[in-house]
């Protein structure tokens, strides 16, 4: 159930804010290149792990939210909050978790 | 017709001395996103073919044969291509791994290496035929195999590389392939993300992301094992955010200076060689990617990671000063010079071009089309040590 709500929260979310789509290209081109440059073009990873959605699997939305905003410490993910806000990156995370 | 035979074959003879082609002055340009290498006429700024179908090449870098006939080409996806750059065709492809960062090319030319993340290792295969020779899984001993970086030929028929995960330097000498001999330096400092070899092969030297400074090993005196250089340069929680890790092959060595990006602030690190001090720390655009020294030595031409990947910054090595700032377009990649550095050619991918500057003038002299190009590779590079 919980799980269910988070869902739906997330498709409303995602409906309600989903950046324009001159944005959406910008975002797909930075998600392309610059995450690629980790995680790879074809984002099956690279000095940063792959982000294929079974990757994606079990890790709640949030969470990612929180790793791409703020980055990971430790690891070599930098906080990208400077460049794109918390809606941004939930859009960014339905791409990443639809079956390509 | 017997008349007309010698003419014939004088014309066939004709038709195959016009299709003479040398390879000192090729160049091969990496296309990001199509998976393709583009062989150019250097001195003609004129691409000659397209060869196609190479996988994923959105990181990928070449290393040549030394008879510059052929160029390995190292993709992300690990795959291994050689293309013939006289017949403008591919002429083996291999996969060999399920995710790669780079290769080199032996001392004697007779072996690739390829530093592999999936499966950890490095394998190294022949040159010709592109059969495996030697596999070597990077296990740092708990069984985990780490991803290599930073892997480059030295003297004596061996190559160097970096353990990222295990804070590792492995020498691996293929003298007898069949028995290839590994030493290893451990606890080198934390997360080594790349590594580059001076160009008379001596000092080998690892960035380190997640510690301060540089770990360097002196191959003339391996006995004495890893020195740390700049040890107390950027301390963890003063770095700045990285957004693309700095690449260390095509350093400046310049002299008795070695020129390197910094890791995590926004600068250019002057290192003396002589004591390996720092002499200067020059402020730049932003974090740099590659400092590479023109092959003079007299400049060092700087690029950058997003977002100030727009720019490009020239260092003057006579004062170590800035001297000009450049915008050649989004997202400003990679960059080569001609062999003795009157060109230099810089891969602008978001503007699918590659730019050639005078270096003298600072002059833009020609934009050549190329899809999302991320590297350039002269076939200079065969007689280098390190390319």
């Amino acid at each position: 159930m919980k799980k269910l709500l988070s869902l739906m929260l997330f498709t409303s979310c995602a409906f309600a804010n989903d950046p324009p789509s001159e944005r959406q290209e910008v975002l797909r081109n930075l998600l392309k290149h610059d995450c690629g440059a980790c995680h790879g073009l074809t984002l099956k990873g690279g000095l940063g792990p792959a982000l294929l959605p079974e990757n994606l699997q079990g890790k709640p939305d949030d969470f990612l939210v929180t790793t791409i905003l703020e980055g990971r410490k430790g690891t070599a993910m930098p906080p990208w909050r400077q460049f794109i806000n918390a809606d941004e990156a939930l859009w960014l995370i339905g791409v990443l978790r639809k079956p390509k | 017709m017997t008349k007309l035979l010698p003419i014939l074959g004088l014309l066939i003879s004709f038709n195959a001395l016009a299709e003479l082609r040398a390879t000192g002055d090729l160049g091969v340009v990496i296309e990001r996103e199509q998976g393709n290498a583009l062989i150019f006429n250097t001195s003609q700024h004129k691409q000659l073919a397209k060869i196609e179908q190479l996988g994923d090449l959105s990181h990928a870098s070449v290393v040549f044969s030394r008879d510059q006939r052929y160029a390995y080409v190292f993709g992300r996806d690990g795959g291994l291509s050689k293309i013939d750059m006289l017949q403008d065709k591919l002429v083996k492809r291999i996969v060999q791994a399920g995710n790669s960062i780079g290769g080199a090319i032996s001392q004697d030319g007779k072996l690739i290496a390829v530093s592999n993340y999936t499966p950890g290792g490095v394998k190294v295969f022949s040159s010709e035929t592109l059969e495996l020779v030697a596999d070597i899984p990077a296990d740092a001993g708990d069984g985990k195999l780490s991803k290599v970086i930073g892997l480059v030929d030295i003297p004596g028929q061996r190559f160097a590389f970096s353990l990222f995960d295990a804070d590792q330097i492995w020498i691996l000498d293929l003298k007898n392939s069949k028995k290839p001999d590994i030493t290893k330096f451990k606890d080198i400092g934390k997360q080594p993300y790349d590594a580059l070899i001076s160009s008379d092969g001596r000092y080998y030297i690892a960035g380190l992301f997640g510690d301060s400074g540089l770990a360097m090993l002196d191959l003339w005196h391996p006995e004495l094992g890893i020195k740390r250089i700049l040890p107390d340069y950027v301390k963890d929680d003063e770095k700045l955010p990285v957004y693309k890790m700095p690449h260390l092959e095509g350093w400046a060595d310049t002299g008795d200076y070695l020129l390197a990006p910094a890791i995590g602030k926004h600068e250019v690190l002057v290192i003396d060689k002589r004591n390996w001090q720092l002499v200067k720390a020059i402020p730049v655009a932003g974090q740099p990617v590659f400092v590479m020294g023109r092959p003079d030595g007299r400049q060092a031409w700087v690029n950058f990671a997003f977002p100030d990947n727009n720019q490009l910054q020239i260092i003057d090595i006579k004062d170590l000063t800035l001297q000009k700032t450049l915008t050649p377009g989004k997202a400003v990649l990679h960059m080569e010079f001609a062999p003795r550095g009157e060109e230099v050619w810089v891969a602008v991918r978001d503007d699918n071009q590659v730019v050639v500057y005078d270096t003298d003038t600072l002059q833009e002299i020609a934009r050549l089309p190329a899809q999302t190009p991320n590297g350039i590779f002269f076939s200079s590079r065969a007689h280098k040590i390190g390319f």
